[in-house]
């Protein structure tokens, strides 16, 4: 049948992009934080984030296999999710942790929801907190090779100085502690159009404001506040997943700011060091609601729409 | 009734109409008591007296409880047996007794207990009840004991109280927590959805009038559009 003689609904331009493209992209500005943890911490990152990978791509294969659904292992998320999750644990983890982490994030929090674009909340980052919560292991993060330096900063006495801050030879997650690596991927992302800058900027902006005025309108440990911890690897690549975040710019911002907030209450306040990943979390699980209230409103449907 | 087959009544409490599991009732003793193997079966056993000697009796004086004040009618039958029961284990099993503690004393507000009675013991005959107590109480034990494998094993390394060595080192000490319980009732509820394809009836053979909601309740809305799917 002749191609121009098809009918199709609307709408007709494809944009070109696919899952698969946008998720290369994502793997590609994550690679400056995987190098540069693994010069941080060692082979032993390699090895976590090997796992990690393995595993993730594994299960879900497996559980598309075992349900007799559609192959979706070649759109790459499983491989953002295995390479994310590896990220955000320290390098000293058991490696049997790291496959049940990849099992939990994979099966329960994705396949079992309805499989990529219908999970609640973020694999990576439920994977995250339910280690942390299951295991305890990774409040104790690891050194790094050739540093004295103990758990996340967040917890230490003395927090260090911001260039180091900046370049990540610090104890903490594989891929959290170095900043400059996450921004430089953050900027690919931005550059590639994969992200929006309202979720990174407002979350990030949120907790340096709540910060500087906290800590005395002390502008230098303001930042340091800022970029330690999981707070870049977090608003650049857990927050803005396209899932699990608001559609509209509002909608981002509001995401963004609730994000800040939590992660400044549960650090000042909280039991736990870091905020992070339980913000994400909760802001996840409010998204619907966010989608909800920000929802653009149809042209000339009257007042009373939703 | 349509359940006039008796081994249907007997066995739909096992898997398709299983009270945990599917009916979702008793979930309060189902995430306390599951941390150990040998609590739960206690707990699962314990719930299944009462539950049998609570539907045969209501099944004997269904005719005579007035309507208007059939569950204080219902909680005070249960009760007694409840305190039956009770002193029976304390006497006999001082160990399960000090396990279970007050969760033995809140099988009177078990909502399967009262839910069958509620449900099926009130318009049914002894035997058919007496069946489907035992139906019911064998869906309760098995539930619970799945469920407090996964957490015991897994959890703490341990099948009723013997260690497994293996295990010893790859404990996930959450799941013997509760939001780990929570964790391991989700997934056995999913996987039970799974085994029975989602084919678990919707009970609509409980009486609208006794419940407080019934006037906001938009029960008989459902109902409809279930029967239009199905069509």
């Amino acid at each position: 049948m002749n191609n121009l003689t098809k009918v199709m609904a609307a709408p007709h331009i494809h944009s070109g992009r696919y899952t698969a493209g946008i998720m290369r992209d994502v793997l590609i500005s994550l690679l400056p934080a995987t190098v540069a943890g693994v010069i941080i911490f060692g082979m032993r990152a390699l090895l976590v984030i090997a796992v990690c990978l393995v595993c993730s791509i594994g299960f879900e294969a497996v559980f598309n296999l075992i349900t007799k659904k559609s192959q979706t292992v070649s759109d790459l998320s499983a491989a953002v999710t295995g390479l994310l999750l590896a990220l955000n644990l320290p390098a000293n983890i058991p490696v049997w942790q790291c496959v049940v982490g990849s099992l939990f994030a994979i099966v329960v929090v994705k396949c079992l929801f309805g499989g990529i674009g219908n999970n609640l909340v973020n694999p990576a980052i439920t994977a995250r907190v339910f280690m942390l919560v299951a295991f305890g292991s990774l409040t104790t993060a690891a050194f790094p090779v050739d540093a004295v330096a103990g758990a996340t900063p967040l917890a230490a006495e003395q927090m260090p100085s911001l260039m180091t801050l900046f370049l990540g030879n610090y104890g903490g997650s594989i891929g959290e502690t170095c900043t400059a690596a996450l921004f430089l991927g953050g900027i690919y992302l931005l550059a590639r159009r994969v992200i929006t800058w309202h979720i990174p900027t407002v979350f990030i902006g949120t907790v340096f404001v709540f910060s500087y005025i906290t800590e005395g309108f002390d502008l230098v440990s303001a930042l340091g506040f800022t970029m330690a911890g999981g707070l870049f690897i977090g608003a650049i690549f857990m927050a803005t997943d396209y899932v699990t975040s608001p559609f509209t710019a509002w909608g981002k911002v509001i995401f963004g700011i609730g994000a800040g907030f939590l992660t400044c209450m549960i650090r000042y306040f909280g039991i736990y060091p870091e905020g992070v990943s339980f913000a994400i979390l909760f802001m996840n699980i409010l998204n619907p609601y966010i989608n909800r209230l920000t929802r653009h409103k149809i042209f000339a449907s009257g007042g009373t729409s939703l | 009734m349509k359940n006039n087959n008796s081994l249907s009544v007997l066995t739909n409490g096992i898997l398709k109409e299983n009270p945990v599991l599917v009916l979702v009732l008793g979930t309060c003793p189902t995430l306390a008591t599951t941390t150990t193997v040998s609590g739960a079966i206690g707990m699962g056993l314990a719930a299944l007296v009462v539950l049998l000697c609570s539907n045969i009796f209501i099944s004997l004086l269904r005719k005579i409880i007035p309507e208007t004040m059939r569950i204080p009618c219902y909680i005070v039958i249960i009760a007694g047996f409840v305190t039956v029961v009770k002193m029976l284990v304390q006497a006999f099993f001082p160990g399960l007794y000090e396990v279970l503690g007050v969760y033995l004393d809140l099988i009177t507000v078990n909502c399967i207990i009262l839910g069958r009675a509620e449900m099926f013991a009130n318009k049914n005959t002894v035997v058919v009840s007496a069946l489907d107590g035992i139906g019911m109480g064998l869906g309760f034990t098995l539930a619970l004991g799945a469920m407090a494998t996964v957490r015991e094993v897994f959890g703490a390394a341990s099948f009723a109280g013997i260690a497994i060595p293996l295990l010893e080192e790859y404990k996930i000490e959450f799941l013997t927590k509760a939001p780990g319980g929570l964790l391991v009732y989700g997934l056995l509820i999913a996987l039970v959805y799974a085994l029975t394809k989602g084919c678990a009836p919707v009970k609509k053979s409980f009486s609208c009038s006794g419940c407080a909601n019934a006037s906001t309740c938009r029960m008989g809305e459902c109902a409809n559009r279930e029967k239009e799917g199905n069509n």
